[in-house]
């Protein structure tokens, strides 16, 4: 317990790390996969305005990125990162393959997302005159908020355990701290003391989407 | 008025023949009227009705509704239009996660009504329409499903259409939920002079609300008559299939011996 005392400032700064890595990832991957979600849903063959062709292409990239291993992935876009954040050490360096890695991961959720909501409302709104755009802001994602709380969740929580193995690039982090304590030093105890601490970090990111996905969804 | 001329509606099937939902079809629905369209599953009625408002544009022929020929309009002329052409269903339609009022507000919405006091209180009066004011802060689930109907009524009408196209708006509902539907149909009509086109596979439900009836089967309308001719004593169908959607009434072979005991 000493030994944990004495490294407290690490375990900080690795926490702090986390917390930068996730909380600039998962608003980026929100961000960006959510439009690129719609777009699968909107433009798939089928759907409402269907592009077979370019869909397939989109669609195609999002799966290639996405059966990326994430470390090989991390290695390939070093150059990449180096242009982005004019290093490839450190946090910020790290952030850049978790954004590429979370972006087309949580813009399949989302298109999962709209899909299984049913073309009811969305057939109503086309007999009523609704733009493409009113239906996607007005129907679609008010009647997908829901269950995109919950990807958002589920992303939030598949991250933070990737973000583990950014240790690799030096992008730290507690799952990274936990690696080197645990795994390297055979320090078990410090190693349990940072896996409880991500274990208690994924309960709480957990216990509140949750929540708000359930304070949101007004089906029951 | 609604005019179909010649409306072919066909679905491309990847390696099949094309199916014909809708096949030479011409029909004049009367201002004001209510048409009704019977017919099995399958037999073209949800498309037909779909290509008044060109939620399924005809493969071949011509949609014109209040004067206005749809099938030459271009995609942003043909959503103007729609605002003229209210459209409920058997599922209700409704958006989940928004309030009755909040339904009813997005047909104004999407018909361009930017303030937001002027869309609520045109919904409230909408919802007066139905006798539903009390629900109007209420969710969807909460409601029964002939509230969710009126409520999509509702919906249909804050824009004061011209037209009412329903498809199989009843089907999901009970006997006597079905009949306070039909009656709010049937005052919308009388009351605010919209035409309604109702698809249905219940002759009681034409006989109910329908001015008039179009039988349809494969694709093709078969048959049309006043729906007063269905109380008379002396009148029968000329083709197979409206004497028996007449007739109604369902017999099921269910293998029983005479003893009554499963065979
Ligand atoms: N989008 C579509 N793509 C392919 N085929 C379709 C499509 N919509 C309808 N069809 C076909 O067209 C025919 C007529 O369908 P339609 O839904 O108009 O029938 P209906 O009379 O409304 O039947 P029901 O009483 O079951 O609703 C059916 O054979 C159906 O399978
Ligand atoms: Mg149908």
């Amino acid at each position: 317990m000493e030994r944990v005392v004495e490294l407290l400032p690490e375990l900080t700064e690795a926490m702090l790390q986390t917390f930068a890595m996730i909380g600039v990832a998962i608003p980026l991957a929100v961000l960006l996969g959510t439009p690129v979600g719609i777009w699968l849903f909107i433009h798939a063959p089928g759907g409402i305005a269907p592009l077979p062709k370019t869909h397939a292409v989109v669609s195609g990239i999002v799966n290639t990125i996405r059966s990326f291993p994430f470390l090989i992935l991390l290695i390939a876009i070093i150059p990449f990162t180096r242009l982005l954040v004019g290093t490839t050490v450190g946090t910020a360096a790290a952030i850049v393959p978790l954004t590429i890695n979370a972006i087309p991961y949580f813009a399949r959720l989302v298109e999962q997302n709209i899909t299984q909501l049913g073309t009811g409302a969305v057939e109503a709104s086309r007999a009523m005159g609704a733009t493409r755009g009113q239906i996607i802001r007005n129907v679609l994602l008010v009647d997908a908020k829901p269950a995109i709380i919950g990807s958002i969740t589920i992303t939030t929580v598949s991250f933070i355990s990737y973000s583990a193995m950014v240790g690799l690039v030096g992008g730290g982090g507690i799952g990274d701290f936990a690696i080197r304590y645990g795994y390297y030093r055979y320090e078990t105890d410090v190693m349990l003391v940072a896996i409880v601490l991500m274990v208690l970090l994924v309960t709480l990111v957990q216990w509140s989407g949750t929540r708000v996905a359930r304070l949101t969804d007004k089906r029951v | 008025m609604i005019s179909l001329r010649n409306v072919t509606t066909a679905f491309a099937a990847r390696g099949k023949d094309p199916v014909i939902a809708v096949e030479d079809v011409s029909l004049e629905i009367p201002q004001g009227s209510i048409q009704g369209i019977i017919g099995f599953s399958g037999a073209g009625k949800s498309t037909l009705l779909r290509n008044i408002n060109l939620l399924e544009r005809p493969t071949v022929g011509e949609v014109e509704v209040a004067g206005i020929e749809l099938t030459s309009l271009d995609d942003e002329e043909l959503r103007q239009a729609r605002h003229q052409i209210g459209m409920i269903f058997q599922g209700f339609n409704l958006v989940n996660n928004l309030t009755v009022l909040q339904n009813v507000e997005l047909s104004l919405k999407f018909a361009g009504e930017r303030n937001r006091s002027v869309r609520q209180v045109r919904a409230a009066e909408a919802l007066e329409i139905v006798d539903i004011t009390e629900k109007a802060t209420s969710y969807p689930a909460q409601l029964s499903g002939g509230q969710k109907q009126r409520v999509a009524i509702a919906r249909a009408l804050a824009t004061r259409p011209e037209v009412l196209l329903c498809d199989e708006p009843t089907s999901a509902l009970d006997p006597f939920t079905t009949a306070t539907v039909l009656q709010y149909l049937a005052d919308v009509n009388r009351d605010l002079g919209i035409t309604v086109v109702i698809v249905t596979h219940e002759m009681e439900v034409i006989k109910a609300l329908a001015d008039d009836v179009a039988v349809m089967e494969g694709g093709r309308l078969v048959e049309k008559f006043p729906s007063a001719d269905l109380h008379r004593e002396d009148f029968t169908p000329e083709t197979s299939i409206g004497r028996y959607l007449m007739s109604e009434g369902i017999s099921v072979d269910r293998g029983l011996s005479a003893a009554g005991g499963a065979r």
